[in-house]
């Protein structure tokens, strides 16, 4: 009997757990899924519960419900990995073989990194919404908020869903013109970025959409720390934003075991091989999704387009062969930017997002670097989308590699 | 792309005066570009750039803070030694490309 262990049943690890146990002899082998968390959160939808679009029910789902019988899940945390001994020990001390190895332990928040991020603002006027509680709360309090300065920052590079935070402020300009009090409130984005988007052409886009929204942008802020008592931002280089509510991405890490193990970099992601996921040294060991530190966004998209390729490759890998694929850095995401309407960017490793159709060329029905209506309804349909096929590891109609085709080629 | 004389050698910059040849770099070549930006390079300049070249052609990517967690300098010295973006400049006057955020 050989093993399989697959640290994490968020997106990736749940998508591989269903993949695998679909082809898999169970006689030869055994898959065994490791998560502490009872739910799996459909982490896309968080950014609509603030404004009171989704609520608690449109996004869990409990984990072993998402994850096949023949799978084995140990609720536990990691405790050490020992890549030479083939050995992940767990919380309790119990230790577990295996013969591969799919590291999916995604990103998390470390607002502890950040000084005055938990003072005694921190729930009260300063939220997050990349939790379900941090979402619930932010909902609450934007229902009170009646006008001042909203500030949506970012703390540092890399972090989830690098569009969320833009989705978010384009969100909040239309619900507060659906309340009617938005010109009581000024919308500032503060970024460590030198603007809205790294990519040039997407870029130009967003800061657009931004413009015509009156939402102002503030570049190259990296937040040295936040100053409860007269509610401030304050940059390394002693600039100030002032804030009556601020909505912040903490600071993103890897799994605390990654640094526990010393096989991740400054922020425990793993540093892999960027075509074929694996540890340079340990070429049993793959890192799917977030908790890899590879240069594209952190994404479920990635996750699910580079879990595609991760899946040939362990077919083969398993069989004696060398890896047959090599996934592209391809990254998709939709981008809510309120009035009911979307934009989508699709991009890889070497591509930064162009202008054009998606997935069909000339036809879409998706715009690319677009703002329309069936795009905003792809962004809805996806959570279907996301629950019984994606996670499932069932297939979708569109490929893992990025295509040029239904691209515009600008400059 | 463009050439440009430093320090009495020749190299390749792009056109943000970017360096396109790592090895054409020299800590003279640093000093002479530094002094366009107004700054005097000390030895904790020299550190920093040292640590940014030999991280840069190991292929990895740099990140402020992997700078500011490096021991040599910490967050707010490294925003001290080289003010207003002190990621590209220090790239600027290592000699290696601007560093390019992913999303």
């Amino acid at each position: 009997m050989k093993n399989i262990l697959i640290l994490g049943a968020g997106t990736a690890g749940s998508m591989m757990a269903n993949k695998l146990s679909r082809v898999l002899d169970k006689k030869e082998w055994k898959i065994t899924v490791v998560d502490p968390a009872s739910t799996h959160y459909y982490q896309p939808g968080f950014l609509f519960i603030p404004f009171g679009k989704y609520s608690r029910k449109d996004v869990v789902k409990p984990t072993e419900k998402l994850l096949p019988r023949s799978v084995e899940l140990i609720k536990s945390e990691v405790e050490t990995l020992f890549p030479g001994e083939n050995k992940v020990v767990l919380k309790d001390g119990k230790s577990l073989a295996y013969d591969y190895l799919i590291i999916a332990t995604g990103a998390r928040l470390a607002p502890e990194e950040t000084t005055g991020l938990l003072g005694p603002l921190w729930q009260k006027d300063i939220f997050e919404f990349y939790t379900l509680e941090g979402a619930l709360a932010l909902a609450d309090r934007l229902k009170n908020f009646n006008g001042g300065k909203l500030v949506m920052s970012i703390v540092d590079m890399p972090f989830k869903c690098p569009v969320a935070p833009i989705e978010f402020v384009c969100l909040a300009d239309d619900y507060f013109k659906k309340r009617g009090i938005r010109d009581k409130v000024e919308i500032y984005y503060v970024t460590p970025l030198s603007g809205a988007f790294t990519k040039p052409i997407a870029a130009r886009m967003l800061n657009q959409v931004m413009q015509e929204r009156n939402i102002h942008i503030i570049s190259d802020f990296y937040i040295e720390h936040i100053d409860n008592e007269n509610k401030k931002l304050v940059s390394y280089d002693e600039r100030e934003v002032p804030f009556d509510l601020l909505t912040i991405v903490p600071l993103n890490k890897g799994a605390d075991f990654v640094g526990r193990s010393k096989i991740g970099d400054e922020l425990n992601f793993i540093p892999v091989d960027k075509h074929t996921l694996q540890m340079p040294q340990y070429p049993n060991i793959f890192v799917l999704g977030d908790a890899a530190a590879i240069p594209t966004s952190k994404a479920g998209s990635v996750a699910h387009f580079a879990g595609e390729i991760l899946f040939e490759n362990i077919l083969h890998i398993i069989e004696g062969k060398a890896p047959a694929e090599k996934f592209d850095g391809h990254s998709n995401c939709y981008i809510e930017v309120g009035q009911g309407k979307a934009s989508l960017i699709d991009f890889n490793y070497d591509t930064e997002p162009l202008p054009g159709t998606y997935p069909v060329a000339g036809i879409g029905p998706f715009k690319l670097l677009d703002v329309t209506r069936i795009n905003h309804w792809g962004k809805l349909a996806f959570r279907w989308i996301y629950w019984y096929f994606l996670v499932k590891g069932r297939a979708l109609p569109v490929s893992a590699h990025m295509s040029m085709k239904g691209k515009k080629v600008v400059s | 792309m463009a050439e440009k004389i430093v320090a009495g050698r020749t190299i390749q910059v792009n056109e943000e005066g970017y360096m396109t040849n790592p090895s054409e770099w020299t800590r003279e070549i640093a000093a002479e570009l530094a002094k366009e930006e107004g700054i005097t390079l000390t030895d904790k300049h020299y550190a920093v750039l040292e640590f940014i070249r030999e991280k840069a052609l190991a292929g990895e990517t740099l990140t402020i803070r992997k700078i500011g967690t490096s021991g040599i300098v910490d967050m707010k010295e490294f925003y001290q030694l080289f003010p207003g973006g002190p990621l590209k400049l220090a790239s600027k006057l290592a000699g290696i490309p601007k560093p390019t955020s992913c999303v």
